[in-house]
């Protein structure tokens, strides 16, 4: 791919620039958050001109941001987020992709590395039959007829009802698992009928379940209200996403918005960014079956949780009270969500749009858990299968400048293709186990295309956020056992 | 003649597929997203489904068409190898799909396709080939 020949400006250390006279149909300027030695590579693909190109939508305000993680996707770039005015904005379902509701979530054990090391063999195996996963995996749930509905209006709190997890998990998850307004008219049939075998299920790409270990904690005072006490302290971690359901929600509106721009006089530069105004009935219909899959999402993280829970105590032989087992937190990163946000002095509500991107809420936030008001929204940034995880918390200057958001993970830099000529999936296992690092994968060519040089090194990623001041690093961990999907 | 070729992408994976006819593009794009899912080789022609799929364009056709074979593999865990395709226009497109349900003792899955994009599709009626970048 060529490299990116368009205007970037250095701002200063952390940020560059894409001025709005770059391309005729700029609203607003692009930002993009990188240093000095991140940006030649992310010149290298056309991932600038995909921030450039949502500068276009309608009532966009302030910049089309792109956080340090960004790289090339398709529409919007992965890593970008985009506010837009309610009163006169679009929604745009390009600018949450595919995988609504794709996240992360940490739990805290009281055990530690030594303790959970020898055997980690056997949890690796245990966590991977107890998790379907892999490409068209199957749940083991079976939902009754039309239980499919109040799994996408109830999210998590369907699946603690139905005895996945504890009722607690509910308050340390973003939107508590379940965003409201949602109507379920508005998710086809099709993608009920794609969701219903699948929930439960890991599927495949980039998610994982991963064992990971705290590295090193850069703040003991905060880390210490989330539950986490020392290095070597074993972590549990979840990433997955709404799976075909999801899919489908995406399909049926791209679709539907690329007739609907006709309607409205839209014009965009890809048709991926394909949009309606959040008001119109088309930009109404999606917001609300977007949110019923982010629930499904949620509830699809849950049972995991529960199954994560059991398998880990069964090995241990011991029981979830004394593994403890807590949730510290679940954040989405492919989400649009309705946010009221101060634009020149007035607050105003905005459609904010995170595509590989999370929410970074500060302290005293009102849609910040009790139990975290004190330090901020807890932002967990998973690097790759051979590297180090990041855990951090939101800020003001988020709030102020990024509508409180910051990256989502490494960012690939090589594609799956490049991968697999490079290495195969045998390499990439040997090299993780003589690093320390068990893994289970579904597929051994999936293993190749998510190996970790395939990613950018995600500690220079949370540096750039960390050093923008848009986070704060709190922890890190390293993993010592993973699942692929 | 090649049927499809892979286009590198940074985070996904993309195809151009080619044919004596458009309608026969459109059929060797299929193929090609089949066979990133999985090894066709081992896939038998044991089942048939009829698909009919409509757009308003011929773009719109390319993006339904492909996403409407991909809820057949969600929901039924259908693969797919050979495609017929009967009835082909701009808005409309016609098909008999042949292949076998997923069998893990048989088949070895590949890669997960969440979803064609309308991101770098073309259509190219003069050469009779056509673009597409996949959500993997």
């Amino acid at each position: 791919m060529a490299k990116w020949g368009g205007k970037l400006e250095k701002v200063d250390e952390f940020r560059w620039r894409i001025p709005e006279s770059y391309k005729s149909g700029m609203r607003v300027p692009g930002l993009i958050y990188a240093d000095e030695g991140m940006i030649g590579q992310i010149v290298a693909d056309q991932a600038p001109e995909q921030v450039a190109n949502v500068a276009f939508l309608p009532g966009i305000v302030n910049y089309s941001l792109a956080m340090p993680d960004i790289h090339w996707g398709y529409g919007f770039a992965i890593g970008g987020v985009a506010a837009m005015r309610v009163s006169d904005g679009v929604v745009s379902p390009g600018g949450v992709g595919f995988d609504i509701n794709c996240g992360v979530r940490i739990m805290r054990t009281n055990l530690t590395q030594n303790e959970v090391k020898p055997k980690i063999k056997e949890l690796i195996d245990a966590l991977f039959y107890a998790v379907p996963s892999g490409v068209g995996s199957k749940g083991k749930i079976k939902l009754r007829s039309g239980e499919i509905n109040d799994v996408l209006t109830k999210g998590s709190r369907w699946a603690v009802e139905r005895g996945y997890g504890r009722p607690e998990d509910l308050d340390t998850t973003e939107e508590n698992g379940e965003i409201k307004e949602v109507n379920t008219d508005y998710i086809s049939a099709r993608a009920k009928e794609r969701g219903t075998p699948q929930v439960g299920t890991l599927g495949s790409g980039n998610h994982f379940l991963e064992v990971g270990v705290i590295d090193e904690i850069y703040d003991k005072d905060i880390a210490k209200v989330m539950g986490i006490d020392d290095v070597g302290q074993v972590m549990l971690y979840v990433h997955c996403g709404s799976r075909g359901l999801g899919h489908q929600v995406a399909d049926d509106y791209i679709k539907e918005m690329v007739q609907a721009m006709q309607k409205y006089g839209i014009q965009v530069p890809d048709r991926q960014l394909a949009c309606a105004p959040v008001n119109s009935p088309e930009g109404k219909h999606y917001l609300s079956a977007m949110r019923g899959a982010a629930n499904y999402a949620w509830a699809n993280r849950q049972c995991i949780t529960h199954w994560v829970r059991e398998a880990f105590c069964r090995v241990m032989g011991i029981s979830e009270k004394e593994a403890g087992l807590e949730l510290i937190y679940d954040v989405t990163h492919n989400i649009a969500k309705i946010e009221e946000h101060e634009i020149a002095g007035m607050n105003e509500q905005l459609c904010v749009h995170r595509k590989g991107a999370t929410r970074a809420f500060p302290p005293g936030h009102p849609d910040v858990p009790e139990k975290y008001s004190s330090i901020g929204q807890p932002i967990l940034i998973p690097g790759d299968m051979g590297r180090l995880s990041y855990i951090l918390v939101g800020t003001d200057r988020a709030i102020r400048e990024t509508f409180g958001s910051t990256c989502h993970g490494a960012g690939r830099m090589q594609s799956r293709s490049a991968m697999k000529k490079r290495f195969n999936g045998r390499d990439v296992l040997r090299e993780l186990e003589s690093r320390g690092i068990a893994v289970r994968a579904g597929s051994m060519s999936g293993l190749a295309e998510e190996a970790p040089e395939a990613y950018k090194d995600v500690e220079t990623v949370v540096n750039v956020a960390h050093g923008a001041g848009i986070s704060k690093k709190v922890a890190r961990t390293r993993p010592i056992a993973v699942v692929k999907g | 003649m090649k049927k499809f070729e892979l286009i590198e992408h940074t985070a996904d994976i993309g195809l151009k597929a080619y044919g004596k006819t458009l309608a026969g593009a459109f059929a060797n794009a299929s193929v090609g997203m089949f066979s990133l899912m999985a090894e066709l080789e081992n896939v038998g022609e044991k089942e048939s489904r009829r698909v009919e799929v409509n757009a308003d364009d011929i773009e719109g056709l390319l993006f339904e068409w492909l996403n409407s074979l991909l809820y057949y593999f969600d929901v039924e865990m259908l693969l797919f190898k050979r495609f017929d395709v009967i009835e082909f226009e701009d808005t409309r497109l016609t098909a008999t799909c042949y292949g076998e349900q997923y069998d893990p003792a048989l088949h070895s899955l590949k890669m997960g396709v969440k979803s064609a994009t309308y991101h770098q599709l073309e259509v190219d009626r003069e050469k009779n080939c056509v673009q597409v970048i996949f959500d993997v």
